[in-house]
């Protein structure tokens, strides 16, 4: 694992890409800076995390889109497979290389609230909250990306998809306002997903029979409960929307409150799209 | 030393590997010879823990590949079809990360990059970007990162192709010195090559093993495809009736040329090629037809490769 990881990060660091990331990532807090801090002279750091946030659609997938699709491509994934490694290690060196690449920039940021501190009145365990929260939701999302990443060859198709996915994140909680929170449309829209998981599941298994017999299961339940007690969809499109936001729950913590719900969600989100990474790779060599 | 039981593979509905099973003994040269798409490679990726088998079970010193991963994996060394290089490292961050991901620290982790480097002659290029280097050095890198941790089984799945003749001949000798102090596995659809450095031949052909000999027991196998063919100034006619009276010769065949010669090949099963080559001689001069080219040729490899694998060929 540790052999991974210090090859990653030579990686990172010999390719720009932990460069690029950080001067996008030290340029876009330092303008939101100067929106917020300065010009308008709030005090409030957690704004300028909040404006970043968005930040990560782009930022996210740079990263990310590489770390297993470009190993597809090279080949070098046989490599991988022959070493004496467990995929979850390859996967865990991995990320773990990709989590010091994302922490160096914020370090550096950290020292920003204390130095703005020094001219007026900042409330820094909300600042360094937010902070922390931030670290959070970007490590989650760095998750996603390796999942996306391990899906496919293409490193185009692979930031494409991510870009799209955390897009769809961040939008989520105000595309739930507009989506039907009629219990029909809820069942219509989780027989939609349903499909949409069967074609999920065959794209990563190649298993046409596994994958209708998901889709039809997952249909049926609809259908099921949907015909048992259709209240039980009044709303729970939207619902699930807002839950499953994770930009969502960081803004908690930019009104000071400290979610520990949140930092769980995170956590979960992160072993789950690990494991999931794992299990990916590992599926190549079921192919 | 390596143990393949009853190896079968399917990519979806394509059977690659059908009932394959083998074993392999410590300290030698072991030449995996097949068509394309025999499954050479399928069977390396198998035994390497590359790939999973739809059936079967492959060991490597007792330890199961699917079972115990790890400790299998650390025995082996493996250059795949196609070299495993990251194109924006030089060799030397190369070889590190793998001599590191195979268990290997500090000082020994150096000994052993400088002793493969300088194994496989890449010492002078060591700085120099892999997307940089010819696609003979390429295969020096591949074939290095393989001998890393001193693994005692190196498999190496056609490791000259596409190679320039001098780049084959060092390589080749390399791979014989490995096979002083290791077990080496190749693949190759090169006969003459196998035949060069292997000390024992495995041949596959769809999927299944037909032949596991060393080249000269494999050779003998064909002792019955002994052919002369010759060239005589003599008229069909003259050279069939001749032919006739000689009761060595099983089947033959005349063909008219251009000028007044004639091409005749002759099969037999006689093991002294020498002395049927004097008979016909003196059969022909007696005559008074002059034989002005005359080669005895013995069954090679080659033969017996083709042989093997179209018998195959046509039961399926
Ligand atoms: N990833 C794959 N998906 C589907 N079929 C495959 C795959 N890899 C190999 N095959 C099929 O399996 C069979 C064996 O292939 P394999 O690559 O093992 O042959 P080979 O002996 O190494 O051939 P070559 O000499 O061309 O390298 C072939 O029929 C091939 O088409
Ligand atoms: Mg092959």
């Amino acid at each position: 694992m540790i052999a991974v990881w210090k090859h990653e990060l030579s990686n990172y660091f010999h390719s720009l890409t932990a460069y690029i990331f950080s001067a996008f990532l030290l340029a876009l807090v330092g303008l939101g800076a100067m929106l917020y801090n300065i010009q308008s002279a709030v005090a409030n750091f957690e704004y300028v995390l909040s404006f970043v946030s968005l930040g990560f659609v782009v930022m996210i997938p740079i990263v990310t889109m590489r770390v297993v699709a470009e190993e597809r491509k090279q080949k070098t994934d046989q490599l991988l497979y022959s070493l004496p490694l467990k995929t979850t290690h390859i996967i865990l060196g991995k990320y773990l290389a990709l989590l010091v690449v994302y922490l160096a920039p914020l370090l550096i940021i950290s020292f920003y609230p204390l130095i703005f501190a020094q001219f007026g009145e900042v409330y820094l365990p909300t600042s360094f909250g937010s902070l922390f929260a931030f670290f959070m939701m970007g490590a989650a999302l760095l998750a996603v990306g390796i999942f996306i990443s391990s899906l496919t060859e293409n490193t185009g198709f692979a930031a494409g998809i991510a870009i799209s996915v955390i897009l769809l994140n961040y939008y989520s909680v105000t595309l739930a306002e507009y989506v039907s929170s009629t219990s029909l449309g809820s069942a219509i829209a989780f027989a939609g997903i349903a499909a949409v998981l069967g074609f999920v599941v065959r794209y990563v298994t190649k298993h046409n029979r596994l994958a209708y017999g998901v889709a039809v299961a997952l249909c049926l339940a609809v259908l099921g409960v949907y015909a048992l007690d259709r209240s039980k969809f009044e709303g729970l499109l939207p619902d699930i929307m807002t839950k499953l936001s994770l930009f969502e729950r960081f803004y908690k913590f930019v009104n000071g409150v400290f979610d520990l719900t949140a930092i769980i969600y995170y956590i979960t989100v992160i072993v789950f799209f690990l494991f999931l990474s794992v299990q990916s790779l590992e599926k190549r060599r079921y192919n | 030393m390596i143990r393949v039981e009853h190896l079968t593979k399917y990519y979806g509905d394509v059977m690659a590997l059908n009932d394959l099973s083998f074993e392999i003994d410590e300290g030698h040269v072991y030449g995996f010879l097949g068509a394309n798409g025999a499954g050479k490679s399928t069977t390396m990726n198998i035994m390497t823990g590359c790939l999973s088998a739809t059936d079967g079970k492959v060991s490597i010193d007792g330890y199961d590949i699917f079972e115990k991963p790890e400790k299998a994996k650390k025995l082996m060394g493996y250059l795949p079809e196609l070299p495993p290089l990251y194109m924006n490292e030089t060799p030397a961050e190369y070889l590190r990360f793998v001599g590191e991901a195979k268990g290997l620290k500090g000082a020994e982790l150096k000994r052993q990059v400088e002793e493969v480097m300088e194994q496989t002659n890449i010492g002078g290029i060591k700085n120099r970007l892999i997307s940089a280097l010819s696609k003979g050095y390429r295969q020096r890198v591949g074939i290095a990162q393989a001998l890393l941790g001193n693994p005692k089984v190196i498999i190496l799945d056609e490791p000259t192709v596409g190679l320039d003749p001098i780049q084959i001949i060092e390589i080749r000798d390399l791979i014989g010195q490995l096979g002083e102090n290791h077990t080496v596995i190749l693949s190759s659809h090169i006969l003459s090559e196998v035949q060069a450095i292997c000390e024992k031949v495995l041949i596959i052909a769809q999927g299944k093993l037909v032949a596991f000999d060393t080249p000269r027991n494999l050779e003998k196998l064909m002792l019955s495809s002994n052919q002369v063919s010759f060239t005589a100034e003599a008229s069909v006619d003259e050279a069939s009736e001749i032919m006739e009276r000689m009761e060595f010769a099983e089947e033959y065949q005349v063909e008219k040329r251009e000028d007044d010669a004639v091409n005749i090949f002759v099969k037999t099963d006689s093991a002294n090629v020498r002395d049927i080559c004097r008979q016909i001689f003196f059969a022909f001069a007696d005559q008074g037809n002059a034989i002005i080219e005359m080669e005895a040729k013995k069954a090679n490899l080659e033969d017996v490769f083709i042989e093997l694998t179209e018998g195959s060929g046509v039961e399926e």
